[in-house]
């Protein structure tokens, strides 16, 4: 399959039923959703849900034990890289080489993504999350907050059409972070980009999002708005719902 | 800040067809990167030619007094010197690619870096090229400094220097692909592999001294790696005896088998890493 076979219709995101083991542990258990291209989607649960497992099967980093995801078209199994170009990631939790200057950081990333005017691009985003401050400061001595805008840097630096973001506003002051989701809400409009994000903070959910897909225990439990959601189990906001499902095994057990 | 005010309204330029087969501006991109590491530390680039420098005086050194009391090193004054020098190529080769590996490890980069179309075989020939830089970058400057401080020169070998050191950074790449694989199977635990898996062949590459030296069985052992070939091959240039087409093919054969090895082994470790999540894991 070239790049010219990539399938340029159907949802961004397919997978079928998808499940990973490690060893005895079954972390991801026979999903099967589909994420329509240009729409922002939450994978939310409590931790030791599945949706790392999830994000990292859907970033051809984590092989599926069965199953298949294919992304932008591309099955992640056989031919990852021809998605990987057209996507990207950020997560306060995978580090830039703390070494290397902000500038350099980029410049290495806008490369590797074949970005056609780098040092332009480069300027740009600086520009927009307002890091032309710091971009000759190396990575390593960067606040956390600073860090995550970096990070949210490096994974434009190819104007994605999958942005997978991993706790986006994870350390920002709250002007920074609403900032930040006007900024991916602008993009979002602009590109006709998917986004899919993992979060806790679900007020930013209820703001980004056009479904959520909730998981425990390493399957899906409920899928919708998060306006449907709310209504359909009777709360007032999305961390109620949020709260109902992930507690819901001690009040059965109860 | 406004965001839809400050969006960039245009397309970022991209190549025609990005994520397509072997690429060598991402190979040029991680060279870039692991450059950036490197120049931003003026005592890690004094680092590469320190070792290599001192050990060429303690050789030099034994050298001028083996001359008087050693007919063998008086034979071929610079026998000792271009032994510990080509070793050199061989150690520092393999270290170079396996602290380019190990730096994206300590960094928790690998996580950032396979998210990116970046293929595993750009990303080893670009630690390959690395490699190669750090490699000159040691060992040049001691070379240089052996004529001043003991009147030997280890380019008077000539064309067959380059036959030298080629097969032995072959043979420092494969040995950090073996080393690489290992860290990426057993984790960080195994980061020592990267000093020490080289020096278990010093006994029997014959660095100092000839093969014969070796118990038979041993002599077999040698001449199934390709660094005893190599050194064997040096000894037979200084001494007058030509250039060995006899050690350089047989060193360069078997490093070709040994790279075809060490290659697979490094793609079923890469491999293996996917589908145990070690690459989002730091490998501790």
């Amino acid at each position: 399959m070239g790049a010219s076979e990539i399938d340029a219709g159907g949802p961004a995101v397919r997978a079928s039923e998808l499940t990973k083991r490690f060893g005895d542990v079954v972390a991801v258990q026979g999903l099967s959703f589909a994420i329509a291209r240009g729409t922002t989607v939450a994978l939310l649960g409590a931790n030791g849900a599945g949706k790392t497992t999830t994000l990292s099967m859907m970033l051809g980093l984590l092989l599926p034990s069965s199953g298949t995801i294919d992304v932008l078209g591309c099955n992640m199994r056989t031919h990852r890289h021809l998605a990987l170009a057209r996507m990207n990631f950020s997560s306060p939790y995978v580090d830039l080489p703390h070494r290397l200057t902000v500038r350099e950081n980029l410049l290495v990333y806008a490369r590797l993504y074949g970005v056609a005017d780098a040092r332009r691009r480069i300027a740009r985003l600086a520009e927009e999350l307002d890091l032309a401050a710091f971009l000759k400061r190396p990575t390593g001595r960067l606040s956390a907050g600073q860090k995550t805008r970096v990070a949210l840097a490096k994974a434009l630096i190819n104007d994605p059409d999958l942005l997978l973001l991993d706790e986006p506003t994870a350390s920002l002051d709250p002007d920074t972070a609403d900032g930040m989701r006007a900024y991916l809400e602008a993009y979002r409009a602009r590109r006709g980009a998917t986004i899919v994000l993992a979060s806790h903070n679900m007020s930013e959910v209820e703001r980004l999002c056009d479904d959520v897909l909730m998981m425990k225990g390493g399957r899906i439990v409920d899928q919708g708005a998060p306006a449907g959601l709310i209504a359909r189990y009777g709360r007032q906001t999305l961390e109620e719902v949020f709260l109902q499902i992930a507690r819901s095994d001690r009040a059965v057990a109860g | 800040m406004d965001a839809r005010r400050k969006i960039d309204e245009g397309r970022v330029a991209m190549p025609a067809a990005p994520g397509l087969p072997f690429s060598l501006h991402r190979v040029g991109a991680m060279i870039l990167r692991y450059w950036f590491l490197l120049r931003g530390s003026w005592p890690r680039i004094l680092e590469l030619a320190y070792w290599p420098t001192v050990q060429m005086i303690v050789w030099g050194l034994i050298t001028r007094h083996l001359q008087t009391d050693s007919s063998w090193v008086a034979q071929a004054a610079g026998v000792l010197i271009a032994a510990v020098l080509l070793w050199d190529v061989l150690f520092r080769s393999q270290l170079g690619l396996s602290l380019s590996f190990l730096e994206e490890v300590w960094s928790r980069n690998m996580g950032q870096l396979f998210v990116s179309p970046l293929r595993p075989s750009e990303w080893v020939v670009a630690m390959m090229s690395m490699s190669l830089i750090r490699t000159l970058i040691g060992v040049v400057p001691a070379a240089l400094l052996a004529l001043p401080l003991f009147g030997y020169s280890v380019f008077t070998l000539g064309a067959p220097l380059l036959a030298f050191f080629a097969n032995l950074l072959l043979s420092g790449w494969w040995i950090a692909l073996i080393v690489i694989s290992v860290i990426l199977r057993f984790g960080l635990g195994a980061e020592s592999m990267a000093w020490l898996l080289v020096f278990l062949l010093a006994p029997v590459s014959c660095i100092y001294y000839p093969l014969e030296v070796l118990p038979g069985p041993v002599q077999w052992l040698a001449l199934a790696l390709p660094p005893a070939h190599v050194f064997e091959g040096m000894r037979a240039v200084l001494f007058g005896h030509g250039f060995p087409f006899r050690h350089f093919a047989a060193a360069l054969g078997l490093n070709g088998l040994y790279m075809v090895i060490a290659g697979s082994t490094f793609l079923w470790a890469f491999h293996d890493a996917r589908r145990r999540g070690a690459l989002l894991n730091q490998y501790e």
